[in-house]
């Protein structure tokens, strides 16, 4: 059997040779994904397994390597917002205004203080989609559909603010250099009291479903545990790391988009287990709702909702039609002709998963240089075939899920 | 107490000599390149100094200037944290274009491994004494390094899209 999966000089197949286990049954591999149904994305583990015991697990990732680096460095920048999109999908305007940041970085653009607080929502919402979509899967993965059905409508919620505010859903390309494309709609402030009214209650609920379920708990306390020690050593950052006990978070290391406005704390957890994962994931949510009620409390009046930077942000389109001077600016920046320093830039913000960071060198030219992406994902899930060792096979699909593997941010 | 940059620079001047230099203050990262024999010994210094403790390996990345010369062809990036006194810096060193070459840091740092992994996927950078030196992203049979220069991004034989209609290109900028 195992011949059809490996060729036979992989390690594995050694393994398995000399192996002789006491009552007579031998080690055995399992190839689980890349396309399985349980692992939510497309990530191929081949398991040695001892009955349901995992012993070692090799990962392959690259399924859907998109080659976004070397696509970027061929964009201009206003085309590279829909790279950044697809890497952590469910949280795509996290990426879009950490892009949108570091380009300001590099440009030195000041932005308007609303528009920094309409961008703290809009992120604060993305976190709590991500967040929501890990917790009710992790929850689906350990048998429980009513709680996923139940909150994913307000996933559906959060959706129809970015709609009002972008036009898109799911992948959203959303704002500009140094803001908004356009003010936010009363319809999309309306939206947004609605959920902060609603939401809350479900998520409510949906704690209450879980966090002192028998069966929950028994499936996710002590399992895929990881120590802070190791977690550091790993690169963890976000959510996973915090359940391990380290309070690093980039909104209060490197506040930007003014975070330092806003009061709240930085929940972690003790052991780094699953279940840690889900209750720092929980908390989280708690502390998203909070600064956006206060965001929208301390909101400044006006509309302001971009700077005034006419050599980046696109004027009006009535402008271009009539007039001059807005067509000249609008053509120079769909062309790319716009002016950029040479310089190199490290920006990072806190994303779904942890410190997403872009690394962006610039040559003067209308393309980046070099873009890379510093994405969480890829970075600790090194750690996995080490948090699985000695876990069930079953564990193993839980871990994937409360780690919040997401394949397009892991491959890029 | 917070950390400062003169201080980093002034404990890795003392240490290292003339392998550390170009340091600089780039926007919010402090940063500075180090010659390509010494990177090990100066990113464990870097770890295990008392006070400079820069703990945490936050990205590790190559880049290609095919326009410099032989030794200084590639680049391979550090960003270091520091989360105690919360201070990050970046440090870059050059290595050669036939033959590029460098010592891993996966044994200092555990999460290096995977990035280098990525970086001599893209860029074929040799990262000596790394445990499982292969391929991550793109596929084992491959034979080129795909994130070099001189690989188009698009079909070279196309004539519907030339960057010269588009306005700058980075030898007319």
């Amino acid at each position: 059997m195992s011949e059809l999966l490996l060729p036979p000089e992989h390690r594995y197949a050694e393994i398995i040779k000399k192996r002789q286990n006491e009552d007579g049954s031998e080690l055995s591999i399992l190839n689980l994904g890349p396309t399985h149904p349980a692992t939510h994305g497309i990530f191929q583990n081949i398991l040695l397994m001892d009955g349901e015991r995992i012993l070692e697990a090799e990962p392959t990732i690259g399924y859907i390597h998109r080659a976004f680096e070397k696509i970027a460095e061929n964009r201009p920048f206003y085309q590279i917002t829909p790279l950044t999109d697809r890497m952590n999908y469910c949280s795509s305007p996290i990426n879009n205004m950490a892009w949108w940041m570091t380009l300001e970085k590099l440009l030195d653009i000041e932005v308007p203080k609303r528009a920094q607080y309409l961008r703290v929502i809009v992120m604060e919402l993305a976190r709590i989609t991500d967040h929501l979509i890990c917790n009710s899967i992790l929850g689906v993965d350990t048998g429980a559909y009513t709680g996923f059905l139940y909150v994913f409508q307000f996933r559906e919620k959060v959706y129809e603010i970015y709609e009002e505010i972008c036009g898109a859903r799911l992948t959203t390309n959303m704002g500009r250099i140094g803001g908004f494309e356009r003010d936010w709609s009363p319809e999309a402030f309306r939206k947004l009291d609605v959920f902060l009214e609603e939401f809350p209650i479900a998520w409510k609920e949906f704690e209450n479903l879980f966090e002192r379920n028998r069966i929950f708990i028994d499936r996710t306390v002590n399992v895929g545990p990881i120590s802070a020690e190791k977690a550091m050593a790993y690169g963890f950052t976000g959510p996973n790391l915090r359940a391990a006990g380290v309070d690093y978070d980039v909104r209060v290391s490197q506040p930007y988009s003014s975070y330092e406005d806003f009061d709240f704390i930085v929940p972690v957890g003790k052991s780094g287990d699953t279940y840690d994962r889900f209750c720092v994931r929980n908390a989280e949510v708690w502390e998203s709702l909070s600064i956006i009620r206060q965001a929208l409390a301390k909101m400044p009046a006006g509309n302001d909702f971009h700077a005034d930077v006419p050599d980046y942000y696109l004027p009006p389109k009535e402008d271009v039609y009539h007039n001059m001077e807005s067509l000249i600016y609008h053509f120079k920046i769909v062309m790319g002709e716009v002016p950029v320093p040479v310089a190199e830039i490290y920006h990072a913000v806190e994303g779904g998963n942890g410190e997403l960071g872009f690394y962006l060198v610039t040559d003067g030219s209308r393309t980046p240089y070099r873009l890379h992406f510093r994405r969480p994902c890829f970075i600790y899930y090194q750690a996995y075939p080490e948090m699985i060792k000695g876990a069930l096979l079953s564990d193993a699909i839980v871990i994937l899920s409360s780690l919040n593997v997401i394949a397009g941010e892991l491959d890029a | 107490m917070a950390l400062d940059t003169t201080q980093i620079q002034d404990k890795l001047v003392a240490t290292f000599g003339e392998s550390v230099f170009n340091f600089s203050q780039e926007k919010s990262i402090f940063s500075l390149e180090v010659a390509s024999d010494k990177i090990t010994a100066v990113l464990l210094f870097l770890k295990n100094d008392e006070t400079l403790r820069f703990n945490f390996l936050t990205d590790l990345c190559g880049i290609h200037y095919p326009e410099n010369d032989e030794n200084h062809q590639f680049t391979v990036v550090y960003h270091l944290h520091n989360w105690i006194d919360n201070v990050r810096i970046k440090i870059k060193t050059y290595i050669s274009g036939t033959n590029p070459e460098i010592k891993t840091v996966s044994n200092i740092f555990l999460c290096a491994n995977w990035m280098e992994r990525e970086t001599y996927d893209f860029y074929g950078i040799n990262f000596i004494g790394h445990p499982q030196l292969k391929r991550i992203l793109n596929m084992d049979e491959m034979i080129s390094f795909p994130m070099r220069k001189e690989f188009p991004l698009e079909d070279g034989g196309r004539t519907d899209k030339d960057d010269r209609f588009f306005g700058r290109t980075i030898d007319n900028c």
